[in-house]
């Protein structure tokens, strides 16, 4: 067994394992006391509330996901190009954000709720602020993780198959129920299950809505009673379920590989939808987009000009060079991390390596409420020997950067760690033979060869976990240090006191930067050079 | 002077030994091929050369010097061989000079350039010099991978599969111009194939290989028509095995008349499996002609269109079957009966097999 791979995988592994091991311990040492008043007045409540939001998400998902998949993968309709990438672009849009729209605009003293009961004596308006609201928001921020999976589940799937069906007497409406919705249900389980995990971590769309779940209950644990140990206790008993949902995710990856087909299949022929159906899809697709994306988008823009005069000054400057800080140094460590996790194991192949290396990005499936108390008691622990054993007058590691950047890491390197590792698995291994043969080994090798093939698969690692950063909020939230305020903390204060407009304008930059990506990804995902040969 | 020596190779994986005892040498200037089905070792072999697996037993030298025994080996960065990857391995992020100068860092500037310059017109490449991989047809794109590996002038060339991502005609044009480059520059070659044809158009030497082991190191010409063992005649070529009676030092009568040139497949003479023996002899297409004087009738049980020729698989009388091929002119239907005549100089004989388990039941 070579050591020097480990000397760097396992240390990477250990960023994700501490936390998880620390909160996962105290769900086997539990406090009587704590446990006590939290299975009395609150588990109960956030179980069931848990149980709503999962069940109904997860519902809404699908069938928003599935159904534009489909339209837009394997039908034609006015507009299907346009919808087939605009579609995505809610990924850009923190949940969180798309609630205070929603919130401020449908809220009971909102406008439109206002002007309906005005003009029209309308009074029968849902409220907004419950669960059903929460479920619908949820489902309109996070409908694009099922899109993206299935729509390439039905792409892949190619001509053939359904003329295979068809030729078999079957008719595309039979042949999709019996074979193209089958063929693809891996990858609307993948899909559906990422964001089941996104909702289990959501914490500003909830704490928006104030609708009770662990991140928030957590949050109010270690923050307004003060209380750790309660903190930690409601996290582990939340990875039990993360874990849970982690695990059939990681099964089903397995079988996904089985249910793509070979790249030689022929692009589909398009199922046309002529007339009112046609009418109908474009309705459909319009209706998901306006609500998901134009309404939101449109809304803080408008707040933002409200605003804008009276709120933006010196500080807005210090809330985006932080958060342009973190996302940077964040992207930049994580890249790092997972560049070195990834040629680690290709220089030294083995089953171990992969393993452990599975284990290190295993953080994306853990909400980083749970990971900030996670990284929170170990840091506060080894202040606490620096204090006594080394004379140090204050904590020296706790509320700095570097933790932050800890936490980062282990919540994001899954994003970072994908696209590197398929990166280096579309390169060759003779490549790296055939370098070594021209005498290039090494630093060398990396530098002349790996780095520039890989600079695509780099780029969007970095710009993937960049925005990712940019938008989390319990992370930085909780382990910031103190009054350092990024835009994302900026919304979550300004959402808290139901202050909407002020909220819209660092929503907006953070919007916006997280657009960049989304449309980089969406352009060179076509034409990448380095995957031309 | 031997270039390439390999002696009591010996490799195994996970306890499945995948080569015994192999050893070959190559002269200095000679093209030498490992063939063999899938499986057989041969890419195994290549890499020990290379350096890409570690050795377990016996010794590898290239150019007197070892490389690898037991216990050591020369990393493959030092060992000055050049090398061609079925997937060619071409870098995608560089033009075709690049790729063909990548190995040539240690050179001064003005030299590497000439030095590149040299290669691109030994492979014709001149003016896709500043093209991209992916830019380039499938055949360009293997004369980069040869220019490339040639261009630090290699002790030994290595070659894993180098046409077979080529289609049929381009794989033969090419095989034969690379033959040209090699012979052109003095170049040591050492190849591995699956495909027989590539080995006769590009090798000096071949070594056909099955289970881990070289059946035969020899000429194509040898191969073909004085193969050692039943699996080197069945690999090579077409052709059947129809049984014969010894009748002297090189005679051996078979249902189709007296053959007066057989050899043994272990030695010269014939009588070493004893006079009278039960013997089988390899006969190939060649050695069966149409002749509609012959007095000797087969009935036509399968024929294949070549263009140029027919294959005709005939049943002799006795039941036996024997390959022709004959002018496509000569049209005939499936069961029509076709006058032949045995054709031949030398052929080689097997001592019989012994008997096998019995045929499995129908």
């Amino acid at each position: 067994m070579r050591l020097t791979p480990w000397l760097i995988v396992l240390p990477i592994a250990l960023v994700t394992l501490i936390p998880v091991a620390v909160v996962v311990s105290s769900l086997a040492d539990p406090d009587q006391e704590i446990w006590q008043h939290l299975w009395q007045f609150v588990l109960p409540e956030l179980l069931v509330n848990t149980f709503w939001l999962v069940l109904g998400v997860g519902l809404g998902v699908t069938l928003l996901g599935v159904s534009l998949a489909w339209l837009t993968a394997a039908c034609d309709y006015p507009g299907r190009r346009f919808f087939s990438w605009a579609l995505l672009l809610p990924l850009a849009l923190p949940a969180y954000v798309t609630a205070f729209v929603w919130l401020g605009l449908f809220d009971f003293t909102g406008p439109l709720p206002t002007w309906l009961r005005e003009t029209w004596g309308f009074r029968a308006i849902p409220e907004v602020r419950s669960r059903g609201g929460v479920i619908l928001v949820m489902s309109l921020a996070l409908y694009p993780y099922v899109y993206l999976t299935a729509r390439a589940a039905f792409q892949g799937q190619g001509r053939r198959l359904m003329e295979a069906s068809q030729s078999l007497g079957l008719t595309r409406a039979q042949a999709f129920w019996r074979v193209a919705l089958p063929m693809a249900r891996p990858g609307i389980m993948a899909g559906l299950l990422l964001a089941i995990m996104e909702t289990l971590a959501d914490f500003g769309t909830v704490s928006v809505f104030n609708y009770n779940t662990f991140t928030t209950a957590i949050y109010k644990a270690w923050f307004s009673l003060f209380s750790l140990p309660a903190a930690s206790q409601l996290a582990s008993i939340l990875i039990f379920f993360v874990f849970v949902v982690a695990l059939l995710e990681y099964q089903l990856r397995a079988q996904r590989s089985y249910a793509t087909s070979t790249r030689a299949a022929a692009a589909p022929t398009r199922i046309v939808l002529r007339g009112w159906r046609g009418w109908l899809a474009a309705g459909w697709s319009l209706k998901v987009f306006a609500l998901a994306f134009i309404l939101p988008m449109t809304q803080i823009a408008l707040w933002s000009r409200n605003v804008f005069a009276t709120d933006f000054d010196a500080r807005y400057l210090e809330f985006a060079w932080h958060s342009l800080l973190l996302s940077g140094l964040g992207a930049l460590l994580v890249g790092g991390l997972a560049l070195a996790l990834g040629y680690a194991q290709r220089l030294h192949p083995s089953g171990g390596l992969r393993l452990t290396a599975r284990l290190a990005t295993l953080g994306y499936a853990v909400p980083g409420a749970v990971l900030a108390v996670g990284i929170f008691i170990p840091i506060a622990w080894l202040d606490n020997q620096f204090i006594d054993r080394l004379g140090a007058s204050s904590q020296i590691l706790g509320g700095t950067l570097a933790v932050m950047l800890l936490a980062y890491a282990a919540r994001f390197l899954a994003v970072s760690y994908g696209p590197v590792d398929s990166g280096l698995a579309r390169i060759s291994r003779s490549v790296d033979e055939a370098a070594q043969s021209l005498g290039v080994v090494g630093a060398k090798r990396l530098w002349r060869v790996h780095l520039p093939m890989l600079r695509v698969s780099l780029l969007t690692a970095a710009a993937l976990t960049f925005v990712d950063i940019m938008k989390e909020l319990p992370i930085t939230l909780m382990t910031r240090p103190f009054g350092w305020d990024t835009l994302a903390v900026r919304v979550f204060e300004m959402t808290s006191e139901g202050e909407w407009e002020r909220a819209a304008l660092p929503a907006l930059a953070i919007v916006l930067v997280g657009l960049l990506p989304v449309i980089f990804l969406l352009r060179h995902t076509k034409n990448d050079p380095a995957l031309a040969c | 002077m031997i270039l390439l020596s390999l002696a009591n190779v010996a490799q195994s994986y996970g306890g499945k030994a995948v080569l015994h005892d192999l050893g070959f040498a190559l002269q200095a200037g000679e093209i030498g091929c490992l063939l063999g089905p899938s499986g057989c070792g041969k890419t195994t072999a290549l890499r020990l050369v290379a350096g890409f697996e570690t050795l377990q037993r016996g010794e590898i030298a290239i150019g007197g010097e070892t490389v690898a025994k037991s216990g050591f080996a020369l990393p493959p960065e030092q060992r000055q061989v050049g090398l061609i990857f079925q997937d060619y391995a071409l870098f995608p992020h560089l033009s075709v000079e690049a790729n063909i100068g990548f190995g040539l860092g240690k050179l001064p500037r003005a030299e590497r350039e000439h030095r590149i310059g040299d290669m691109l017109r030994l492979v014709g490449l001149t003016r896709e010099a500043r093209r991209y991989p992916h830019q380039l047809s499938g055949g360009q794109q293997q004369r980069v991978a040869l220019a490339r590996a040639l261009a630090p002038k290699p002790r030994l060339l290595l070659m894993d599969e180098p046409f077979s991502n080529l289609d049929v005609e381009l794989r033969e044009k090419l095989s034969i111009e690379v033959r040209d480059i090699l012979k052109h520059e003095s170049i040591t070659a050492l190849l591995v194939t699956h495909d027989q044809h590539e080995a006769f158009a590009m090798a000096d030497k071949i070594g056909v290989m099955h289970e881990g082991v070289i059946q035969q190191w020899d000429t194509p010409y040898a191969l073909y028509h004085q193969p050692k063992s039943r699996f080197v005649a069945d690999f090579i070529g077409q052709g059947v095995l129809l049984p014969g009676t010894v009748m002297g030092a090189h005679q051996v009568k078979i249902e189709l008349g007296m053959i007066r040139g057989a050899a043994s497949s272990e030695g010269e003479s014939c009588l070493g499996f004893g006079l009278g023996a039960d013997v089988e002899v390899l006969i190939r297409p060649d050695d069966i002609q149409h002749d509609d004087a012959s007095p000797l009738q087969a009935e036509v049980e399968r024929r294949a269109f070549r263009g140029a020729e027919f294959l005709y698989t005939l049943r002799l009388p006795s039941g036996a079957r024997v390959l022709t091929q004959v002018p496509s002119h000569h049209d005939h239907a499936i069961g029509e009966k076709l006058g032949i005549r045995l054709d031949v100089d030398h052929v080689v004989a097997f001592r019989k097999r012994p008997a096998e388990a019995p045929p499995r039941q129908k």
